[in-house]
């Protein structure tokens, strides 16, 4: 496993670094990275699912809990534990203390503080996310490499899911 | 392995995204800031480098994470059986299919099914886009004959999918 993901990991920084060549702005290469992320989100998704066999879910957080604690784990090695931000249950945080996309990255290129290097991931879970039929809101809230403490990755669910008329028979 | 599967992924993107069509410059990448861009240097040689520039990092990377032993290899030969095996194993968990020489520097590795071209059609009118999918490992092989200390050049050829042939011609120093 540690040799594949090194691929993965070094690729996405060679392509980080490349993307910072071509696009003097931040914002373009976060855009970029999050649009690249979206692509592989689509078709990841299948993958995940012909993998993993997981049951069909009832509500935002059992979805959140497949993402943190099934596909993070396939696909990263690691965990990140969840938030619900409200009583609604459609804001989530995923948070990482480890983050093996940044493992090889001490701190970001100078001059370039916006950038959430990371944002790939963002993309990824939009992506996959919108292929079953869920529209979301992904964006970085933390990045340790921004100096916080951890790095969060909020998820909004932009629909309400009305548990009440889901199980109702028509 | 479920992880290699994200390379895949990754690298379908990359080539998708980072292989300029060979239009003007000014059309839908205004964005874009790269000196060779606005030179309007012909967008497949300037994609085959980006890609290939990009494998030649990642590979000189991976051959500086590799066990002490496999940076003592002298013979040339040693290291392009490396490449075919290990380097190969770890990218792509099979080896190499095949590898001849002529004995006078030049190599020809050949895998009956390379991985990277699985997404395309195996169709011989998609032969023409498989380049692509080529330049980025091109450029890995030859960055990591370089962190073992060997100056190459690497191309690549398909005649029928998902087979190919890396060609490896050793410079000398």
């Amino acid at each position: 496993m540690g040799e594949n993901k090194d691929l993965f990991v070094l690729t996405y920084g060679a392509l980080v670094a490349q993307l910072c060549k071509d696009y003097e702005k931040d914002e373009d290469v976060n855009k970029y990275l999050d649009k690249m992320g979206y692509g592989i989100g689509t078709r990841l998704v299948e993958d995940f699912l012909a993998r993993s066999c997981v049951r069909r879910c009832h509500s935002y957080s059992e979805i959140i809990d497949i993402i943190a604690q099934v596909a993070f784990k396939m696909y990263l090695g690691i965990t990140p534990s969840v938030v619900c931000h409200n009583s609604s249950r459609n804001e989530f945080s995923l948070i990482l203390d480890k983050n093996p996309l940044a493992e090889f990255v001490e701190e970001l290129p100078a001059g370039r503080s916006a950038l959430c290097y990371c944002n790939l991931l963002c993309g990824v879970i939009r992506g996959a996310l919108e292929m079953v039929h869920l529209a979301t809101d992904v964006t970085f809230l933390q990045d340790r490499l921004k100096g916080d403490r951890v790095t969060e990755i909020g998820i909004t669910f932009l629909k309400k899911l009305d548990e009440k008329k889901y199980k109702r028979k028509k | 392995m479920a992880d290699a599967v994200l390379f895949e992924f990754l690298h379908t993107e990359m080539v998708a995204e980072l292989w300029a069509p060979d239009a003007d410059p000014g059309s839908g990448s205004a964005d874009r800031i790269t000196p060779q861009h606005k030179a309007g240097l012909s967008g497949k040689k300037k994609s085959w480098s980006v890609l290939e520039g990009l494998g030649f990092r990642v590979g000189q990377a991976l051959g500086e994470r590799l066990p002490r032993e496999t940076l003592a290899v002298r013979e040339e030969l040693d290291a392009l059986k490396f490449l075919c095996k290990d380097l190969w194993a770890a990218m792509f968990q099979k080896h190499m299919d095949g590898l001849r020489t002529n004995h006078q520097g030049t190599y020809v590795l050949q895998d009956n099914n390379f991985p990277l071209l699985l997404t395309m059609g195996s169709g011989s009118q998609y032969i023409e886009e498989a380049p692509k999918f080529l330049a980025f490992t091109c450029g890995l092989l030859c960055g990591a004959l370089h962190t073992l200390g060997f100056r190459s050049l690497v191309t690549a050829s398909v005649t029928a999918l998902p087979a190919c042939k890396f060609q490896v011609v050793m410079q000398k120093s």
